[in-house]
């Protein structure tokens, strides 16, 4: 009997994901270096690339780009399944349940500014939520919270205008066209 | 268009919301009495609203507690490195200067305090 050999179909969407994972990996990684006065306040800059993958190829693109650049992320900076790690996968998961929600507002009115808040709201509501249910329990995080729900809202609507102006400049072409 | 109608909306409810957590979560509302404790028991309950001083004993001498209406600070201590000196005026509900080597505590208490035990 001849050993066969396994093929797995790679589509031109998985493709496109990892492409546009990698991508995301890579802000994370910029933005690393980025020197933050408080830890845990970073602009979140991947997370333009997950509104660009949701407004353009759906919400199940983001989230896989989004679990993606987790995992990657992870791997990267050797914090795997250590708490930063948990910490970012709750408020990826937070921010993309505020994003499945959010998206069926009606496009008219709400940009990808509106978005681009409210998910970064929800990345730090699910972050918080974990470290003050988990990681630092009884803690002073509720001090904390209006700064760092002030940098979400600075942040996000900062990413937000950022993704508004991608997609303006750019509208007859996709971010990784094929 | 960067901007659409709904988008300013969220942004001012953001706003409102980080407004909202940053008056709940700093203000401790204003106190008005001023707790001293020596060794872990109460020596003093007083008002903040006019002006006194108290001397307060600790194993290593005397604690000046300084009351002006409002406020409440450590105004002298023996203590080595001064901590509960440098802290300065309390003022706000849940503030407290702790003079450990003296064993000497202020604390700012407001109108409603929060529970410490219940019991039926």
């Amino acid at each position: 009997m001849t050993p066969s050999a396994i093929e797995l179909a790679v589509s031109a969407d998985d493709r496109r994901i990892a492409r546009l994972a990698a991508l995301a990996i890579g802000l994370t990684l910029a933005e690393a270096a980025l020197p933050s006065p408080i830890p845990g306040i970073k602009p979140g800059l991947a997370n333009i690339v997950i509104l660009l993958v949701l407004l353009q190829y759906g919400w199940r693109a983001a989230a896989w780009v989004s679990a993606l650049r987790l995992l990657g992320g992870g791997i990267l900076f050797g914090t795997l399944f250590a708490p930063g790690f948990w910490l970012a996968t709750a408020g990826a998961l937070a921010s993309l349940g505020v994003l499945a929600l959010a998206q069926h507002l009606p496009a008219r009115h709400f940009g990808p500014v509106s978005l681009s808040v409210l998910a970064a709201f929800g990345h730090i509501g699910g972050q918080l939520a974990l470290a003050a249910g988990w990681l630092l329990p009884g803690s002073a995080i509720s001090n904390l919270l209006p700064l760092f729900a002030g940098a979400a809202l600075i942040f996000g609507a900062t990413n937000g205008i950022l993704t508004a102006r991608l997609l303006a400049s750019d509208t007859s072409t996709k971010v990784s066209p094929e | 268009m960067m901007l659409r109608a709904g988008d300013i909306g969220v942004l001012l409810a953001g706003a409102g919301a980080v407004a909202a957590l940053a008056v709940s979560a700093w203000s401790g509302g204003a106190g008005d009495t001023v707790v001293i404790r020596a060794a872990g028991k109460v020596v003093e309950t007083a008002t903040l609203a006019r002006a006194r001083t108290f001397a307060v004993p600790g194993p290593l001498g005397t604690t000046q507690v300084e009351i002006a209406p409002g406020r409440a600070r450590v105004a002298a201590d023996p203590s080595p490195r001064q901590l509960c000196v440098k802290q300065g005026w309390l003022s706000r509900a849940g503030e407290a200067a702790l003079c450990l080597p003296n064993q000497v505590s202020v604390e700012i208490r407001g109108r409603d305090p929060a529970y410490d035990t219940l019991g039926y």
